[in-house]
């Protein structure tokens, strides 16, 4: 049995279809990314998951139990990070944490937890005087406090610096080590390509891919990609490559590589250092997810959001769905 | 039984670290009682009896004026921002379940309102009040009072955004001190305003509380109006509450 089952799910606000069929399994010791852009419908899939909205349609099960209707059973065993905090304003983080390992069975100790999301230094400042990072990390902490077995994790590095980035990167590596299913809502392809062991990739409500990194990257692209200086001589380029390539951003280069040639990256590098242009970077057969979810996603009707994905690396909201 | 009691104790812990909430459920009645019973500026002979001091009217308003400033506005303004906040969503997944949370808060408003009473009751005394205490009818005025406005203030805390409970709950207390009778008697309004002030809960309170201070068991017709209230007010509020943020 899979610790967290979605079949067909479909929710609504309203007239809006914020899910739309999405199906999908997070097992015990695995990290499991729900990847897509804001308004995805990321949130209001986990929001069903914890409990707080019921599906238009569709079937959910946490641990084997509809989280709304038996409530009761899967709270004490699930741990939540929201997008938003969720904390009192004025509350010092051990007060929150102690606070909630009173309402568990056997909980984790409160003050190794803050030890480990490294906020004990912090124990008489409240949750408004702490910075971004460091009320992401407690909202962490208090995803953990009830030693769950299903963690949800909304957003959980946003607003987080490098640092703070590998802490909670590290926890939720050690998390799924030690059992946990962990499912992580992000709009950033660098968290789920570092933490994740399988990525699910929703767009406008829908699943639009799903599977390991591996399998997502190895998707192969037919060409080759890098990036260099903006505007270099494509005719002679293409000429001595002897295919057709394109520059589709300022700086950011596609070659045509159908049969996968094996001197093709070669025979490029060799002319980018005949002109002494330095390769920014270079990209051939896998891809990185970026590429995937662009190819994936791709959307004629709004042809900006491609070159404000490529050059922001961000996502832009489509206008989908309120809040995901 | 241990969740509720750590609910418990934050929750008060919470309103007694908040000044504003201080200043609110504290200061401002203290300031009232003190000031008024100092300074004979109200026109309060009508409910003077033979021998009464003013603090005599006064100290029973001030306490009625406690129940609200906890129950309707302390209450509203942290519930609203407690709300916006995710913080009652964030408790629902946790195992505490709303009843408890309801609990919880229930008793740190009447932990607040016994805090209120301990400070409040010995200023009274110092300023030369002389209590009848009829104890019974006073509980009940007490518990109904703290229904209805605790209603009234979950009402808002539940429906409005944050920022709008908080203005809302301050500018209803203000009215409400001036018409509810708590420290200006009724009978000083003009005639329309006095007839919609007798059909509020605060004027209810007011009254029942004062009878109650003068071993009486006060007028039926305050008891019928602060029941409907304290009934009313809190089914409006379970029926229309959002635990999640306004979007």
């Amino acid at each position: 049995m899979s610790a967290v089952s979605v079949e067909h799910l479909v929710v609504r606000h309203g007239d809006l279809v914020a899910v739309d069929d999405v199906s999908f399994t997070a097992d015990a010791g695995e990290v499991l990314a729900l990847l897509g852009p804001n308004g995805a419908g990321k949130t209001s899939t986990v929001d069903v998951l914890e409990g707080y909205a019921t599906p238009a349609s569709g079937r959910v099960r946490v641990l084997g139990h509809d989280p709304a209707g038996e409530r009761d059973r899967v709270v004490g065993r699930i741990g939540v990070m929201l997008q938003d905090g969720g904390v009192y304003p004025g509350i010092r983080p051990p007060e929150m944490l102690h606070l909630l390992a009173a309402m568990y069975d056997d909980p984790a100790d409160p003050d190794a937890l803050l030890e480990r999301v490294g906020l004990a230094d912090r124990s008489r400042s409240s949750w408004r005087q702490l910075s971004g990072g460091e009320q992401q990390r407690l909202s962490l902490a208090m995803a953990l406090v009830g030693r769950p077995e299903v963690v949800f994790l909304d957003e959980p590095t946003a607003g987080v610096d490098v640092r703070g980035r590998q802490v909670i990167r590290q926890i939720v590596r050690e998390l799924a080590d030690g059992g946990c299913a962990v499912v992580l809502c992000t709009h950033e392809l660098d968290e789920a390509e570092k933490v994740a062991d399988r990525v699910i990739i929703v767009d406008r409500g829908r699943v639009v891919a799903t599977g390991t990194l591996d399998e997502l990257r190895g998707r192969t692209s037919g060409e080759v990609r890098f990036s260099a200086i903006p505007e270099l001589d494509l005719d002679a380029l293409s000429r001595h490559l002897g295919t057709t390539v394109t520059e589709p951003t300022p700086g950011e280069y596609v070659v045509p590589d159908p049969g996968h040639d094996s001197h093709l990256t070669a025979k490029l590098t060799g002319w980018l250092a005949n002109h002494d242009v330095a390769l920014g970077d270079l990209r051939a057969g896998r891809q990185r997810l970026e590429d995937v979810f662009l190819l994936l996603t791709a959307d004629e009707s709004e042809p900006d959001v491609r070159r404000a994905v490529v050059s922001g690396r961000r996502w832009r909201g489509r206008g989908r769905g309120r809040r995901t | 039984m241990r969740a509720l009691w750590a609910q418990l104790r934050t929750e008060l812990a919470l309103t007694l670290r908040n000044k504003e909430s201080l200043l609110l459920t504290l200061g401002i009645p203290v300031g009232l009682l003190v000031f008024f019973s100092l300074v004979d500026v109200l026109p309060l002979d009508d409910l003077l009896g033979p021998g009464d001091e003013p603090v005599d009217v006064l100290a029973p308003g001030v306490l009625a004026l406690a129940i609200m400033s906890m129950a309707m506005t302390g209450l509203a303004i942290a519930t609203g921002f407690e709300r916006s906040y995710g913080v009652l969503k964030r408790l629902g997944t946790t195992p505490l379940g709303r009843p408890r949370l309801l609990a919880a808060k229930i008793g740190a408003v009447v932990a607040v309102e016994g805090i209120q009473a301990a400070v409040l009751v010995p200023v009274a005394l110092l300023l030369g009040w002389e209590p009848t205490l009829d104890v019974i009818p006073l509980l009940g005025a007490v518990v109904l009072g703290t229904a209805a406005f605790a209603g009234l203030g979950l009402w808002m805390a539940g429906t409005l955004r944050a920022e709008i409970t908080l203005a809302l709950a301050n500018g209803l207390y203000l009215v409400l001190l001036l018409l509810g009778g708590f420290v200006i008697p009724l009978s000083a309004l003009p005639d329309p305003l006095r007839r919609v002030a007798e059909a509020l809960p605060s004027s209810a309170l007011v009254d029942l509380v004062r009878a109650g201070f003068e071993g009486a068991t006060g007028p039926a017709r305050a008891w019928i109006v602060l029941a409907v209230w304290a009934v009313a007010m809190p089914l409006v509020a379970a029926k229309t509450f959002r635990w999640s943020p306004a979007r």
